[in-house]
């Protein structure tokens, strides 16, 4: 499934995603309508399913708070390509099964509104409108099974299914 | 080869006998820290991995200060999921409106938090008890849930930069200014995924306020945890709040660092972050002269009675600028009863100041002092990004408790020594 790119700059916070006046949303069918609303408050009704996130280094940072992963991914979003991730948004996408890809090379080459899908088998993303392909850097393997049960929900509970504790 | 004192904590939670940077290890928890945000997130997603209760609901702290006291009936809510969780389960440490604090105040005050721990907690600012010596990061309500479910959490153990601070502070300069300048030095992701480890002379005469100051700080970098050698200073705050033993690590003099980054801070100036990142700093004397509406005075960085006490020394006999709203938030109900006794409380009515219970409230443009478009704030707070405090088109400032009241006088952005 292709879809189109947004492309944000660098230190994109998490307060842009899902400012603080809104954290007394917890349902991802809320917060989908408020997703980027520190950039724009209506931005969330221009993303479509299948649209990808493009970002400059640090995407993420300042606070913990999950709602704004969960925000981008109900919103549709089908990935987040960055440059860099700040690290509690990077464990909070794998741990809530939204992908997040580090690719510096995408993240140069891809304009806003390009047309973008992903192979994330084979760890590469396709950019339609410029006939061009890019690698992405494949996760560490303790990484790779949490996003692979789908987030870390499902995969404490297939290890409890497993008899592990 | 040594080890630096967060990988000397994070081997021994995880029962290895040497650790090094980039191993994944799973971590045993002395502690888990959730909000009225983060907890109310965190417990249904606890419920679907198969779990009712908490591992240990004596290692479990619960503390309502986002949303409290409550502006509306979301946020009422919200805490309410909490509040019958902790009562339904026997969660031992639930702290509410009247009994509470912010939270990275709160914990090492009532001595849950000591030298040696691993702790996590579902809010950013949790790497603020690496200033007692032990390692903590912020999570989100998954690996919360997951923490709160197992007692146990996988880490990636962080490389560690080491920041040595030569030279003795001058008179207003904290904790506050060392962290802001460090952050304008090495940038919002200077220090991603890394530990920050502070040390060095001035950080040795460095009061514990200060010092949880620069730990809280440490995420404005990107950095996993920030961390301080325990010292006597350290042994003096926690032993009479401790109820268990603790261990105070130190970095071996061979432990590998990333980088060491070395400052002189005999000549720093106070420090402020201009709009719109923590990294965007500027000595004092750069931003003098820039009117601001409103101050805020308190904060998980900066709500502690030391903070206090900087501020009320130059409001003393002091009128608060007609055109600025000074906020007063003491960090916990503990530092709240000692600025009374203390006569601080006394001081900043008499200035002219609202003094409000602990809360987050302001720092993350949840409650209790909004801003408009257009209007500035200067905040002891700790981020300054785009709307943070109010609307996208208002601004903030942050800064330390001396230049916040001498700020709070001037109606502009002044320097302590302007109002003493």
């Amino acid at each position: 499934m292709a879809g189109k790119a947004f492309v944000f700059s660098d230190n994109i916070d998490t307060d842009l995603m899902v400012p603080g006046k809104y954290l007394t949303l917890s349902k991802p069918e809320e917060l989908a309508k408020v997703c980027m609303a520190g950039i724009a408050e209506n931005f969330a009704a221009q993303i479509s399913p299948g649209d990808v996130f493009v970002a400059g280094s640090n995407f993420g940072c300042g606070s913990s708070r999950e709602h704004a992963p969960i925000s981008i991914k109900a919103a549709g979003v089908n990935c987040v390509i960055a440059a860099s991730f700040a690290r509690i948004f990077y464990r909070n996408s794998i741990n809530i099964g939204l992908p997040v890809l580090e690719s510096p090379a995408a993240v140069k080459s891809i304009g806003e509104g390009d047309e973008i899908s992903v192979d994330f088998e084979n760890g590469q993303i396709f950019n339609h409108t410029k006939s061009q392909t890019y690698a992405f850097k494949p996760f560490p393997e303790y990484i790779l099974e949490i996003f692979k049960a789908g987030g870390l929900v499902s995969y404490i509970k297939n290890q409890a299914n497993l008899g592990g504790n | 080869m040594g080890m630096t004192l967060t990988e000397k904590i994070l081997a021994a939670k995880s029962g290895e006998k040497k650790v090094e940077p980039g191993q994944i290890v799973v971590s045993k928890l002395d502690g888990i820290l959730a909000n009225d945000i983060t907890a109310a997130l965190a417990i249904p997603e606890m419920k679907k991995m198969g779990y009712d209760k908490a591992f240990d609901p004596e290692k479990v702290f619960f503390v309502m200060d986002h949303f409290v006291p409550h502006p509306d009936v979301k946020a009422a809510q919200q805490s309410k999921v909490c509040r019958d969780f902790a009562r339904h389960t026997g969660l031992k440490y639930f702290y509410d409106v009247g009994n509470m604090g912010i939270e990275h105040v709160l914990l090492p005050e009532k001595g849950h938090v000591l030298p040696g721990d691993v702790l996590i907690g579902g809010d950013s600012h949790t790497c603020t008890y690496g200033a007692l010596g032990a390692f903590s990061t912020g999570v989100g309500s998954t690996d919360l849930a997951a923490g709160l479910a197992k007692g146990e959490l996988w880490m990636r153990v962080p490389p560690s930069i080491k920041f040595i601070y030569e030279g003795k502070l001058p008179p207003y300069v904290s904790g506050k200014d060392l962290i802001l300048y460090t952050i304008g030095q090495i940038g919002v992701d200077g220090a991603l995924y890394k530990a920050m480890e502070f040390t060095g002379p001035a950080i040795d005469l460095l009061p514990m306020d200060g010092r949880f100051t620069m730990c809280n700080m440490a995420i404005e970098a990107g950095a996993k945890n920030g961390i301080i050698a325990p010292d006597q200073i350290t042994e003096d705050y926690v032993k009479s709040r401790a109820a268990r033993t603790y261990e105070m690590y130190q970095s071996d003099k061979d432990a590998k660092y990333e980088n060491t980054i070395k400052f002189d801070v005999s000549k720093l100036e106070p420090q402020v972050a201009a709009p719109h990142l923590p990294s965007n700093t500027k000595g004092i004397s750069e931003v003098a002269g820039i009117a601001i509406d409103q101050v805020i005075l308190g904060s998980c960085t900066n709500g502690r009675i030391s903070d206090l006490r900087v501020a009320a020394a130059l409001l003393k006999q002091q009128k608060v600028h007609p055109y600025v709203r000074l906020i007063v938030i003491p960090g916990s109900q503990e530092v709240y009863t000692q600025a009374l006794h203390e006569g601080l409380l006394d001081i900043f009515l008499t200035a002219g100041a609202a003094i409000s219970t602990p809360t987050c409230g302001p720092c993350f443009g949840g409650h209790m002092g909004i801003l408009a478009e257009g209007e500035a704030c200067l905040s002891t707070t700790n981020r300054n990004f785009v709307g943070r405090m109010g609307h996208p088109q208002s601004e903030v400032y942050l800064a330390g408790p001396a230049v916040a009241a001498a700020t709070a006088i001037k109606g502009k952005i002044a320097a302590p020594e302007e109002v003493q």
